[in-house]
């Protein structure tokens, strides 16, 4: 009811504003302003709501900049109740008359408090108020916001603003809106309607779906079936698009795996060790790209959007000398006796977690996300977030690197030299030691790597690598050890199945679902998608 | 199995002997061992960490205003480091070897359940703070933390009445507390008229890192035209990427609130918060609450831990109002015997640190405030309701049957599951 009376209010307004018609009307409602204004300093939810409508129905050319200073916290109140607002250059200004307020003379201030309910006010206010905004992205939030405040007063308004529209995407919005409003109304004719369902069916996505479905239940007939096509419609659609978003979450987290793994397919599937303190290089990664945000903060916040480019080398530094390290102090002594490997790194993966724990505490640390992979776009029925993108970007990117090093690289053919024959490479004068301290290292560094890209969606703990290194292990028995393209077919596969697995079956049982299939698989295939042949799987 | 008896038998018995001439010599130190069970590393060390420390912070302090009876008290850390098994042999060693007069520990149920057969057997107190799926009430056992119907139950009347929601996902960790909690939340929500097609019950392994389809369906959930909210039991370090996948997939708490029961401040200190505004959380505490004893509290914390940034939580409410509970039940009785203590504590008050006065029950849980906030962008949270006054917590929960005609208490019927029905003791 009072939805309604704000919506009655807000036309009234933009229509007295269109008129220009500011006589004795723009008196009573420059005093109504004053007053919703004042309303902000009651400091309880009904009081914030009830100003936010007067407000907005005052038709005052400030109450846009009021409400956004709202939903941005930048409306304050004193003690004696009376509101201020602060613009977004920072100056403090009269809330009501829009007068300059000099800050060091008033008492302490408080921001007026928003919670759910004022802050879906705000939106619908926001929506009515700047339909005709200058800006563009303005007016499409405006119809946005409409069309799902979907209130019937709204419709003078957008009819104003659909027939002013110059550009597609918006006037599309703005109908849509208009459809949305339409068949909520109850005495809209039914023609009017039946357009309406046709303009929702097209367009055709999750919150198309979510209005139809919501519809009152007293409809005519035809535009219930109509409807109820619309619907069948729509979800054949999502269902469609439901596949590729499948495939297309099955790629994303096949290319975290693939990251995780592709350096334990260095150290475990060429040279044979059984790393279990592989994770924690991972962890060691995404703890550096946490230093360096934190150096970047304090000395040159302007370069936080480089921070993860910046945190990409030291990462792989920091892990590549710490990987030499290990090799260096333990591994090298145990050559040849992998259980006792497994031990001794497995013992080094807890003094490595402890020591972060000691250092840095045992709670998450923020690493923040640049600016460019932070949210999502639409692509169809798909919600693709940038830093999944980003993600199998890098993981591609790293892939050919490293393909490319062990190809083309002197030290990529020594390590495949050494691999296959460690006695005659070292009768060719290869130093076998170091090669080994290097490949060691390659393979660290590139967990190193992955951590970086794994702050980005996991918690950066001490606990980080843990959760990685068992999925690694699978991942690079199931590709085959000892060759890079098993891996990457292996972690896109795993990948992909487990979320094709995942809506039918839940995620644990999925994730269970998948370890039986790889068991069936090792079973038959026991060296894995890509079995290296020949003399160099006897070594 | 056999030679573990006998070993304990054997260590039972040499205690038994050495405990005369110990008890003596102990009142000749003048120091009361307080015992401190928290794991200190592994995967629950992000969370009990702060506890331990905590309990450091309210020793010293009592110390500072003359320790306890004229003794000085003294603390007694042992690390279970994350491991359920180890977390009842070290409860052994605090009770058996260093004669504690009472603990304070654990944090997930399956290490509460582990070490209660200790505490049974050699007779002892631990006071456990953090909130849990309650269906338990022990003797030994003295539970600050909340009850579901001082958290859970409180949270989806706040969702039903203020945010008007129609239909529920309830999305937890796949463990004991999720489970329970949300069986009784499905049970509560059908008897108040909610259709089972309504209610979407989703559980995930622990750590789960990729959120992507399990967002992907809240919002297909939540596209059916009506108000749909999320109840999230989800645990610790799955939190993290879970928001972060709620924020860049871009479902905003004006359209789909998720409220939270293990997300505290200190869980969001991981997460940049600004996409994650409005979001909810329901806990008997927050530290944005103001309140003088409140902001004494995190002065103190503060200083104790040297660091301005420190946040607090409510399961160190827990413990603050735990630990001045058992100091003026020993005070009350003038000694630190388990039985005297044990049987004080019901109806000893202590106060909270949001303004109110707990009490400790006869079914040794506690009467509470609950809060509901929304997660601000500076990682607190704004308190936007809370209970008219303190609610009592239930050991057993009245939604779910074969618990509601239970009832604990430790006064009158000597009992943590008094049959009503049958009048039995034992269900």
């Amino acid at each position: 009811m009072r939805v309604h009376a704000r919506w009655a209010a807000v036309v009234l307004g933009l229509s007295v504003m269109l008129a220009g018609s500011f006589g004795a009307a723009g008196q009573s409602l420059a005093q109504s302003y004053e007053s919703a204004v004042a309303k902000f300093a009651g400091d309880s939810y009904n009081d914030t709501d009830a100003a936010i409508s007067g407000v907005a129905a005052s038709g005052n050319p400030r109450a846009a900049a009021l409400i956004e200073a709202l939903q941005d916290g930048r409306l304050l109140f004193s003690e004696d109740k009376r509101v201020y607002l602060r613009d977004r250059g920072g100056k403090l200004l009269e809330a009501s008359s829009g007068e300059p307020a000099d800050a060091a003379t008033l008492p302490a201030l408080k921001p007026v408090r928003i919670n759910n309910r004022i802050r879906r006010s705000i939106e619908a206010a926001l929506g009515g108020l700047s339909l005709l905004a200058a800006e563009p992205a303005k007016r499409l939030e405006a119809a946005q916001a409409v069309f799902k405040s979907k209130d019937g007063k709204a419709l003078p308004a957008l009819e104003t603003a659909i027939g002013k529209e110059s550009d597609g995407n918006i006037k599309r919005a703005l109908e849509e809106a208009r459809a949305a409003v339409l068949l909520s109304q109850s005495e809209a004719k039914e023609g009017d309607k039946l357009e309406a369902v046709s303009i929702i069916r097209r367009r055709g996505d999750q919150d198309a779906r979510g209005l139809l479905a919501g519809l009152p239940g007293e409809q005519p007939d035809t535009v219930r079936r109509a409807v109820a096509d619309a619907i069948g419609d729509i979800d054949n659609r999502l269902a469609a698009w439901n596949v590729v978003q499948n495939l297309c979450y099955g790629l994303s987290l096949g290319s975290v795996l693939l990251l995780a793994a592709i350096g334990l397919a260095i150290t475990f599937g060429v040279m044979g060790v059984i790393n279990m303190a592989h994770g924690e290089m991972v962890m060691l990664g995404a703890y550096t790209t946490f230093l360096v945000q934190e150096v970047i903060r304090g000395s040159a916040p302007a370069l936080f959007d480089y921070s993860l480019a910046i945190a990409i080398p030291l990462a792989f530094l920091v892990a590549a000398l710490i990987g030499i390290a290990i090799e260096r102090g333990v591994i090298r002594f145990l050559y040849g006796r992998p259980l006792e490997t497994l031990l001794a790194t497995w013992g080094i993966s807890l003094i490595l977690q402890q020591a972060v724990r000691t250092g840095f505490g045992p709670s998450n640390r923020e690493v923040g996300a640049p600016h460019f992979m932070a949210g999502a776009f639409e692509l169809g029925g798909l919600t693709i977030t940038w830093n999944r993108l980003w993600i199998i970007v890098f993981a591609g990117i790293i892939f050919v690197v490293l393909l490319a090093a062990l190809r083309f690289t002197t030290l990529g053919l020594h390590m495949r030299a050494v691999t296959q024959n460690r006695r005659m490479s070292s009768a060719m004068a290869i130093p076998t030691g170091r090669i080994d301290a290097l490949t060691f290292a390659l393979g660290s560094g590139i967990a190193g790597l992955a951590g970086v890209a794994l702050s980005q969606i996991d918690n950066v703990s001490p606990n980080l690598g843990q959760g990685y290194i068992i999925d690694s292990f699978l991942v690079v028995v199931f590709g085959g050890v000892g060759n890079l393209w098993g891996t990457l077919v292996g972690a896109m596969s795993l990948g992909v199945a487990n979320k094709f697995l995942e809506p039918y079956a839940g995620a644990v049982l999925g994730k269970i679902l998948l370890l039986v299939l790889v068991i069936l698989f090792i079973q038959k295939r026991p060296r894995g998608l890509f079995a290296l042949k020949g003399r160099a799987v006897e070594a | 199995m056999k030679r573990t008896i006998l070993r304990t038998a054997m260590a039972a018995s040499v205690a038994a002997v050495a405990s005369l001439p110990l008890a003596l010599s102990a009142s000749a130190q003048d120091t009361i061992k307080v015992g401190i069970l928290h794991s200190l590393s592994g995967t629950m060390a992000i969370s009990e960490t702060t506890l331990k420390d905590v309990m450091l912070m309210l020793i010293e302090e009592q110390n500072k205003k003359g320790g306890l009876l004229g003794k000085k008290l003294e603390a007694v850390v042992v690390d279970p480091a994350s491991n359920w098994p180890l977390f009842a042999e070290k409860a052994r060693e605090l009770i058996s070897k260093e004669k504690v007069a009472s603990v304070f520990g654990c944090w997930t149920s399956v290490s509460r359940k582990s070490v209660l057969p200790v505490f049974k057997e050699l007779n002892s107190i631990l006071f456990y703070p953090v909130q849990y799926e309650g269906e338990e009430s022990e003797r030994n056992v003295f539970y600050t933390g909340a009850a579901p119907n001082q958290q859970a139950i409180p949270a989806v009347d706040y969702l039903m009445k203020e945010e008007q929601v129609k239909r529920w996902v309830l999305a937890g960790t796949d463990y004991v507390y999720p489970r329970t909690t949300n069986k009784i939340l499905e049970a509560y929500l059908k008897a108040k008229g909610v259709k089972a097609e309504d209610i979407m019950i989703n559980y995930t392994p622990f750590g789960h890192s990729d959120w992507q389809t399990i967002v992907a369906d809240i919002k297909k959930f939540g596209s059916a035209g009506r108000k749909t909210a999320v109840v999230s039991t989800i645990n610790g370090d799955a939190n993290v990427p879970f928001y972060k996948e709620l924020g860049n997939q871009g479902i905003a708490a004006k359209d789909i609130p998720v409220v939270a029961f293990s997300v505290g401040e200190e869980e969001l200190a991981g997460v940049d918060t600004k996409p994650l505004v409005g979001h909810l959380a329901a806990w008997n505490y927050f530290e944005s609450i103001k309140d003088s004893k409140n902001d004494e509290f995190i002065a103190k914390w503060k200083a104790f831990t040297k660091n301005p940034k420190r946040v607090s939580n409510d399961p160190m409410e827990a413990h603050v109002i735990g630990f001045n509970m058992w100091v003026k039940a020993v005070e009350k009785v003038k000694s630190t015997d388990p039985d005297k203590v044990i049987d004080a504590l019901p109806g000893i008050e202590a106060p909270n640190l949001t303004g109110g006065i707990s009490k400790m029950l006869p079914n040794h849980h506690i009467t509470k405030p609950v809060f509901i906030g929304e997660i601000k962008g500076d990682g607190q949270f704004d308190v936007v309701w809370k209970t008219d006054g303190l609610v009592p917590g239930d050991a057993w929960s009245k939604e779910l049957e074969g618990s509601k005609d239970l009832v604990a208490d430790w006064v009158d019927k000597k009992c943590g599951n008094f049959n009503t029905k049958t009048n039995k003791c034992g269900s």
